[in-house]
């Protein structure tokens, strides 16, 4: 329990100082921008409370705002995503094995699950965020463009990343 | 009540997401629509002092090219001085100067935030109340015009720069002097913006875009040069395309415009809009 505690937290400050510091400054035309930190939402463990994942989400997203001088917004985002993250997971994740898959990380839950599960929330995510940003349908186009294309850049971060932290695990 | 209560804790996820989704859009609409200075933006003293720190250490890596910079304004400077210019008239008497009166003071600032590839951008510099700056003041630097300042603390400011979705600025052609609006599009990239003329205006591709002195900035300080004569076809106004002179990627540091007779003006036309 402890050692899940200190694991998020660095989790969370190494994720956010990528964000701010380094991917902030990134943009292919104006159209790819990666939002890697939402990987902290992604692999908080499966028995965590709603209330502290709800309340962790809007602490995640606000303390992005600070950085990026938009308050509210990355935090509406990341609320929307918690509320994707819980459907996903009781479709697909029975109650029972949460005792030997304790996080939804890709070396425990596999490739297959791991990338839908990440494109499903990425994609969401993205969408509710780029278009509050924008708030227009007149150029919902290049919104929905800049949300496809910001989303596989994305996925491919959170792809890669599970491979670095790849741990082999005796499978049944 | 019981019902409630178990209605309430089998959907429990539904209820703490209405909660937080709209506390935070209520954070989000509120700061939009008033630019009330909340503690959540990179002026605070956490946010503010880790941006300052990180600006430090990446002056460090172009510092050939702000050499390079103030080196040309220098030289554009030094071109101006009396000294430099030949003297035709033999007999020179020294007069004591009350035809000029100072309007523009500058204040120079380093940028320690800069985003360009929101659509809706911001700059925050490193000089806030304490050292003169208000609200509503105009923003250069060597390359031309970077915005107005949008909010200030005590030692920091936010700069809306001209890559934003709502600034507005008055523009002059250079050679034609006709006078019109610059707004910039948020779909297209930070090299260009859009300048909106009168009808009547005769355009030429290549000329000069430049502050006209009505507002914030002096008279003369450039936008950019005109890369496209029609834009945007069908509107009421004609829409030339503007290639932006500043660099907004390179930004590190910007001059503040003190307009010393800015009360008196924006005063008198008040006065007269009643």
């Amino acid at each position: 329990m402890g050692r899940t505690i200190i694991i998020n937290t660095i989790r969370f400050l190494v994720l956010v100082f990528m964000q701010v510091f380094l991917l902030k400054n990134i943009a292919f035309y104006n159209l790819v921008t990666p939002y890697f930190y939402i990987l902290f939402i992604l692999l908080l463990p499966f028995e965590i409370p709603n209330v502290l994942l709800f309340a962790l989400s809007f602490l995640l997203g606000l303390t992005v705002d600070a950085f990026y001088d938009t308050p509210g917004l990355h935090a509406a985002a990341c609320v929307v995503l918690a509320l994707v993250r819980i459907l996903f997971i009781n479709i697909t994740v029975q109650k029972e094995g949460f005792d030997n898959e304790p996080e939804p990380t890709l070396s425990i839950m596999g490739l297959r699950w791991f990338f839908t599960y990440a494109l499903i929330l990425t994609l969401s995510h993205h969408f509710f965020l780029l278009n509050l940003e924008v708030f227009s349908i007149s150029a919902v186009q290049y919104t929905l463009s800049r949300v496809v294309l910001s989303s596989i850049s994305t996925v491919f971060l959170i792809l890669i990343s599970g491979l670095l932290f790849f741990k082999r695990k005796e499978r049944k | 009540m019981r019902n409630l209560l178990i209605f309430i804790t089998k959907y429990n996820a539904f209820f703490l997401f209405l909660i937080f989704e709209v506390s935070s859009l209520l954070i989000y609409i509120k700061y939009n629509s008033f630019q009330k200075a909340t503690f959540i933006n990179s002026q605070n003293q956490v946010t503010g002092s880790l941006f300052a720190q990180v600006s430090e250490f990446k002056g460090y890596l172009s510092l050939k090219e702000q050499n390079d910079s103030l080196a040309r304004e220098n030289a554009k400077l030094r071109g101006m001085l009396k000294t430099s210019f030949y003297v035709d008239t033999v007999e020179k008497h020294k007069v004591v100067d009350t035809v000029y009166k100072q309007q523009y003071t500058y204040l120079v600032a380093r940028v320690i935030n800069n985003s360009t590839n929101q659509s809706n951008n911001y700059i925050t510099i490193n000089r806030g109340r304490k050292d003169g700056i208000a609200k509503d003041m105009g923003v250069i630097c060597g390359a031309g015009v970077v915005g107005m300042v949008a909010d200030v603390t005590d030692h920091f400011a936010i700069v809306k720069s001209l890559l934003h979705s709502k600034s507005q600025f008055s523009a002059m052609l250079a050679d034609d002097k006709a006078v019109g609006s610059f707004t910039w599009v948020s779909n297209l990239d930070r090299h260009r913006g859009l300048l909106s003329l009168q009808n009547d205006a005769r355009p030429k591709l290549g000329e000069p875009v430049v502050t006209s002195g009505y507002s914030l900035f002096p008279t003369g300080i450039p936008f950019g040069k005109i890369t496209n004569l029609h834009a945007k076809e069908g509107g009421l106004l004609l829409n030339v395309e503007i290639g932006l002179s500043v660099d907004f990627a390179k930004l590190q540091y910007v001059y503040v415009v003190v307009n010393k007779f800015a009360q008196e003006q924006t005063g008198l036309e008040a006065v007269q809009s009643k």
